[in-house]
């Protein structure tokens, strides 16, 4: 079983339609703790990657990712800019070269690119930022890899680890990124950067669930 | 909400065609990537002085870009962090050989996509030095946290390093002196008001009438206290007190005092607050000698003050007085 070109530029893709659609609502967690444009400015970059997404015979996973990465650095700004490109420069590092890949391969792949937004942001786990909602998924997947799960059953428990990481963040006070203003008084309020980041991987989730 | 803009997509495009064909004597507007550059870039031999932000914040930065002060300014969306090839490219049309400083102000992804900047243009062979500004004392600090926030003292700054680099200081000199001002300079924000960004279109937070929000940051990042509306001269007080008391500044400084307009407070009320804030330094034995007041450094239409405080020497004064000839600050010449 394994994840095709074809496949990762569907999921670009339908990301791009989640975020399209959550727009205002990620606007609205970030008002609530930071400066309201975390939905417009993620909106601006995959609407700029849509433009740009290649899809010749030539490119490779790698290439793609690396293009929807360098992408999202000149277009979104923010620290959503730079930490969004890492992840798909190092998950497109990580599988460069390949037209296919499997579990274990996504595990590499997303283990490289929150260690990226790690090094980049300086954050580690329960600073109510987006690795809340990575960390775990990367887990899981590693978990799922060894458990020998299938790709499908695997990218659904990295999604749900996800999903729990990120609403884990709601009573978590903030120690990095703009929320960190706000002390105290960041905790009762998820995390826009970890529920955008439960869509990327939730998104896989859905896009890959069938992949043969 | 109402706004007079045409569409908020188009609203920092709009704003630096405006600037453009408002001050051809002073600046040259790029875009794709934006961004503003003095006249007469690249001045051979000096020292360029690059800064940049999220818009919402004017006339901060673009409309310090000229002689005296800012050799490029890169503008991001409404309260967003520009991109490093905007300052990447800023970097590259100002370099006249004799290096380049960023001024970052301390928010994540201002100071994570200068650093990218800064690596790639050091990766082209230009000198670049960065300095970051985190003067709001109403932000707790810590190492674990992303520390305070970069706001008035950004003003200050600029003129005052880019009156150095005037005068043909070296890249180290310069970097130097602004680390020296960020050490020695405090400020501290309120709000009476929430401001309304204009892709989103209603009041980033919801400030009843009778209450006002203490702390505040200058992209309506809520302050850390919020409470009933108090006469003017009580929230001086609850402004200039925490500055002061950070440093501390003491009986005997002499300082340059700023008070600040975050975009909808008219100046008749600022005086009002720099008349009750000298008679607390001047009951201190706090010296003001020099003073700035009016908006610069906003917060899109959002009603309320900041206070900034510098503890001045005679270098500084020097400095302060030398010529400056942008957009929104003009002397000497």
């Amino acid at each position: 079983m394994a994840v095709t070109k074809k496949d990762v530029l569907e999921w670009i893709k339908a990301f791009a339609q989640v975020i399209a659609e959550n727009k205002e609502y990620l606007t609205e967690l970030d008002a609530q703790i930071g400066d309201a444009d975390h939905g417009a400015n993620m909106d601006r970059g995959f609407r700029a990657v849509l433009e740009k997404l290649p899809n010749g015979e030539d490119v490779d996973i790698g290439k793609i990712m690396k293009t929807v990465g360098m992408t999202l650095l000149s277009k979104v700004g923010g620290a959503g800019g730079p930490l969004y490109s890492t992840i798909f420069m190092q998950a497109g590092m990580s599988i460069d070269g390949k037209d296919y890949f499997d579990l274990a391969d996504w595990a590499k792949a997303l283990e490289a690119a929150t260690a990226g937004v790690v090094r980049l942001g300086k954050a580690s786990p329960g600073d109510k930022t987006m690795v809340d909602a990575l960390t775990p998924a990367v887990q899981a997947l590693k978990d799922a890899t060894e458990q020998g799960l299938s790709l499908g059953e695997g990218l659904k428990k990295s999604a749900e680890a996800a999903e729990e990481g990120m609403i884990a963040t709601i009573p978590l006070v903030a120690r990095k990124g703009r929320a960190s203003y706000l002390g105290e008084r960041s905790a009762g309020h998820q995390d826009p950067g970890a529920t955008s980041t439960f869509m990327l991987l939730d998104t896989a989730a859905k896009v890959w669930a069938n992949c043969s | 909400m109402k706004k007079l803009i045409n569409n908020p997509e188009n609203v920092v495009l709009e704003e630096l065609k405006g600037i453009e064909l408002a001050h051809p004597d002073l600046v040259k507007v790029h875009y794709d990537p934006d961004f503003i550059v003095r006249a007469d870039a690249p001045v051979k031999g000096k020292v360029a002085l690059v800064s940049g932000g999220g818009s919402g914040h004017e006339p901060m930065h673009g409309g310090f870009v000229g002689m005296g002060m800012l050799d490029a300014a890169c503008p991001g969306a409404v309260f967003t962090s520009p991109t490093p090839d905007q300052m990447l490219e800023a970097t590259k049309a100002v370099d006249g050989g004799a290096g380049v400083l960023h001024i970052v102000k301390n928010y994540t992804g201002d100071v994570m996509n200068f650093e990218m900047a800064a690596d790639l243009a050091k990766a082209e062979g230009i000198d670049v030095e960065a300095v970051v500004v985190d003067d709001d004392v109403a932000v707790k600090d810590s190492t674990w946290t992303a520390g305070r926030r970069g706001v008035g003292l950004t003003v200050l700054m600029e003129k005052l390093v880019g009156a150095a680099a005037e005068e043909g200081r070296s890249l180290k000199e310069v970097a130097d002196l602004a680390r020296k001002i960020n050490g020695q300079g405090r400020s501290m924000g309120m709000a009476l008001t929430s401001c309304v960004v204009p892709h989103v279109g209603k009041p980033t937070f919801d400030l009843p009438e009778d209450e006002m929000e203490i702390g505040i940051g200058i992209h309506g990042e809520p302050g850390r206290t919020r409470m009933k509306v108090e006469p003017a001269d009580a929230v001086t007080e609850m402004l200039l007190n925490p500055v002061i008391e950070d440093l501390p500044f003491e009986s005997g400084d002499e300082v340059l005092l700023f008070v600040n307009s975050m975009g909808g407070t008219p100046l008749i009320e600022l005086y009002i607050v720099y008349r009750k804030a000298v008679e607390m330094l001047e009951a201190k034995g706090i010296k003001v000698v020099r003073n700035l007041i009016g908006p610069y450094i906003t917060s899109l239409e959002m009603a309320g003050a900041s206070i900034t405080m510098l503890k001045m020497d005679d270098d500084l004064i020097k400095l302060w007085d030398a010529p400056v000839k942008t957009a929104g600050m003009r002397w000497g010449v």
